[in-house]
């Protein structure tokens, strides 16, 4: 089942790889990518946007890093697609006791409940335009409300729809089953698995054009200088995928909250960031002029690398909420403290 | 995407937070409160037989092998909890690291049934330490080059040659020296593993001090030592696939970003409870790298107990955890205005005086930095 899941996902990512390539904007200040609703259709009927769900809620009782490798195949085939905030948000509404998400949704912070109406504006809401369904954090109460109303249509350096929010109808809500840290980091962590997902599409790129360009007379990939950064690029890779799978495995804790999952997540964005840094940089210093092309299909996976390490915490921001906490346990509980930390522990 | 680089989590380890508390309580209780950061700092190079036998007491060394040849039985994933919990603490295991990381495992695969039921005991109850006879004066990086030769006469081996950095020579019992024992065209071929006792005629050990003034390291020569044939470990021959075999042990451990951990936690203690913004984050920054090495290594440690050959595993956790190790004297220097001081004070001018001139050489031990780099182009498919 686990296999079958990813298999079906994955190939329908990579049918829509290039026509989602060719709905990126020409010009980063033109506007968002395209939203390609054929393809949403598809992942819905597949069920993927249930795949965080136990069977009696309607998904598939799959392990949370294989369902969460349905996002990582999503951003390796770059692909316009909010899958990983709708998992989140129908995994939030299952567990709060909530209706699940009625096409696609979303994931925002913001506003505060009074009553039963959101007051103010959530900004910066991933695919907020395209959202049939937003899951918000607002005290201590889990929301779910229909589309809200675009104050301000804006996208992320990878085109990718940012946009600002404000809801005027009746929402619905129930005791968040996760504190606001959390919800963060679970934002944290979809972004984290995307970034693993790039790299790794953005390290196989870069091999195979090693491996076909040649200059001087040979291929790229047969100088030293080529190998001992690309090393580099894999040994970051390998990083950042670990980095996500360690936070992922430890996903049923952000709902019970005894701190395991957070440090597990901050730690991944960390991880990844850096290697989202790394990695983009040499995969365009290898392909040289053709890889900094508009033509050419790197930019979608570099861009969305350099997007998403920002996005719901960037590194400064984690790694001092981090490092404060180790300060705080003192040089006694360091070490203990690093032990409790990660799956099977 | 190529599978080397997956480190799926290990799998649950029932028990092991006795076993954690176990090692912690007898750390705590051996080492005594005076044990502090500049001794810690050795890491593994502190070197104290006495500490070696109260682990081998404790059943901590050769945990992994059968309890025949003196072993535990037990998974590696146990093994990793107590050799990651010495590290942590500084322990001086330098004594008998090499003999339970690598030698012993290499005699438990290729070792004569004798030499198994003769040496394994020995080295599981902390008495008997091996060196690693691989690099010499002309073959570093490229170990192919090796020129120490061993020629059969009659019912023996008689070696000739020079091994070189053999890191406490002086104190180990054997050595197991790669050497050529034929000829071929090939120059991975023609290549042996011989087990030599240090005690055999014909072998002369000399000191090379290191940057800091210290002896760890030795130059051995071999003239014309007779050597039984028994000596010969696995087949004539093969001694390129088993040196090869070798360093995947010596490359998957916690030895390989821990080894700054010392400073690292000292640091903890100066910057106090609440640090600034920019000690907090750079605190934070090496707590998270920490946290996912951890998390590789013991995915590592986990397919060695499915007996999975995670050769590119380890050797990318290594290059990782040398570029932590070498970063955290860096980072502590930034943070803290102490001058490094060489001495034995356990304060943190010392501590970082200590791992400073040690960081060096975590990216030459084990294979060089560019030399993992290599191995890992070639698992990409670049060579």
């Amino acid at each position: 089942m686990q296999d079958i899941v990813l298999d079906m996902g994955g190939k329908l990512f990579a049918e829509h790889a290039e026509a989602a390539f060719h709905a990126h904007p020409k010009d980063t200040t033109e506007g968002a990518a395209s939203w390609m609703p054929g393809l949403w259709a598809q992942v819905g009927e597949l069920g993927l946007p249930l795949a965080l769900l136990s069977e009696e809620h309607g998904g598939f009782d799959l392990p949370a890093a294989t369902a969460m490798g349905l996002v990582r195949l999503a951003a390796a085939h770059a692909v316009p697609l909010p899958l990983g905030e709708t998992m989140i948000a129908n995994w939030l509404l299952a567990h709060a006791g909530l209706p699940l998400a009625e096409g696609p949704a979303t994931l925002a912070l913001g506003p505060e409940l009074d009553g039963d109406r959101l007051n103010g504006p959530a900004a910066r809401v991933a695919y907020g335009r395209h959202a049939a369904t937003v899951v918000l954090l607002a005290g201590d109460r889990l929301v779910r409300t229909d589309a809200g109303t675009v104050t301000e249509a804006s996208h992320n350096v990878a085109g990718e729809p940012r946009d600002t929010l404000v809801f005027a109808g009746e929402v619905t809500s129930a005791p968040a089953p996760v504190n606001k840290q959390n919800f963060r980091l679970l934002g944290a962590l979809l972004r984290a698995q995307g970034m693993a997902g790039a790299l790794e599409a953005a390290l196989s790129m870069t091999v195979d054009h090693a491996n076909s360009r040649e200059q001087f007379g040979r291929p790229l990939g047969k100088f030293q200088a080529i190998q001992q950064s690309l090393a580099v690029m894999a040994t970051n890779v390998a990083a950042a995928g670990a980095a996500a799978v360690m936070a992922t495995d430890l996903l049923s804790d952000a709902l019970a909250g005894t701190g395991a999952f957070a440090t597990a997540a901050m730690a991944a964005k960390i991880r990844t960031g850096e290697a989202a840094g790394i990695g983009a940089s040499i995969a365009h210093q290898t392909h040289g002029a053709i890889g900094f092309s508009q033509e050419y299909r790197l930019h979608p996976l570099t861009r969305r690398l350099w997007a998403w390490r920002d996005e719901w915490g960037r590194e400064a921001e984690w790694c001092e909420t981090l490092g404060t906490e180790v300060c705080a346990r003192g040089p006694d509980g360091f070490w203990p403290f690093l032990t409790s930390t990660g799956s099977a522990a | 995407m190529s599978d080397f680089l997956t480190f799926p989590a290990p799998p649950a380890l029932p028990g092991q937070d006795d076993l954690r508390r176990d090692v912690r309580a007898f750390l705590a209780e051996t080492l005594g409160p005076d044990f502090g950061a500049t001794d810690q700092a050795r890491s593994w190079n502190g070197h104290d037989p006495e500490f070696s036998r109260k682990l081998g007491r404790q059943g901590w060394l050769g945990m992994t092998w059968p309890t025949e040849y003196g072993g535990g039985n037990r998974s590696p994933l146990e093994r990793y909890v107590v050799i990651e919990e010495l590290l942590a603490a500084g322990a001086p295991v330098a004594a008998h690291w090499i003999a339970d990381r690598q030698s012993g495992p290499l005699l438990l695969r290729f070792g004569s049934e004798a030499q198994r039921r003769d040496i394994l005991p020995r080295i599981a109850a902390g008495e008997c330490y091996f060196c690693i006879g691989m690099s010499e004066a002309g073959s570093g990086s490229d170990l192919a080059a090796a020129k120490t030769r061993a020629r059969r006469d009659g019912d023996e081996w008689v070696l000739n040659g020079t091994k070189i950095w053999t890191t406490y020579a002086h104190h180990a019992h054997y050595m197991i020296v790669f050497c050529r024992t034929g000829h071929s065209e090939d120059r991975h071929g023609g290549t042996s593993q011989l087990l030599v006792d240090l005690s055999t005629p014909g072998i002369t050990i000399s000191p090379i001090l290191d940057l800091a003034g210290e002896h760890h390291l030795n130059e051995v020569q071999f003239d014309n030592v007779r050597l039984p044939a028994t000596a010969l470990l696995g087949q004539e021959g093969q001694g390129w696939d088993q040196v090869m075999g070798e360093l995947a042990f010596e490359r998957s451990g916690p030895d390989r970003f821990l080894s700054s951990f010392a400073l690292l936690n000292d640091l903890v203690r100066v910057l106090g409870t609440a640090p600034d913004q920019a000690s907090a984050r750079a605190v934070g920054r090496m707590a998270a790298h920490l946290m996912v090495l951890r998390h590789m290594s013991r995915s590592v440690a986990g397919k060695l107990a499915r007996e999975e050959n995670p050769t590119l595993q380890a050797t990318i956790v290594k290059d990782l955890g040398a570029l932590i190790e070498q970063e955290i004297p860096e980072i502590a220097r930034t943070l803290v205005p102490v001058e490094p001081v060489p001495g034995p004070q356990n304060d943190f001018a010392c501590a970082l005086a200590r791992t400073l001139m040690s960081a060096p050489s975590f990216s030459l031990r084990g294979g060089t930095r560019e030399i993992l780099r290599g191995i890992i182009a070639r698992g990409l498919g670049l060579r």
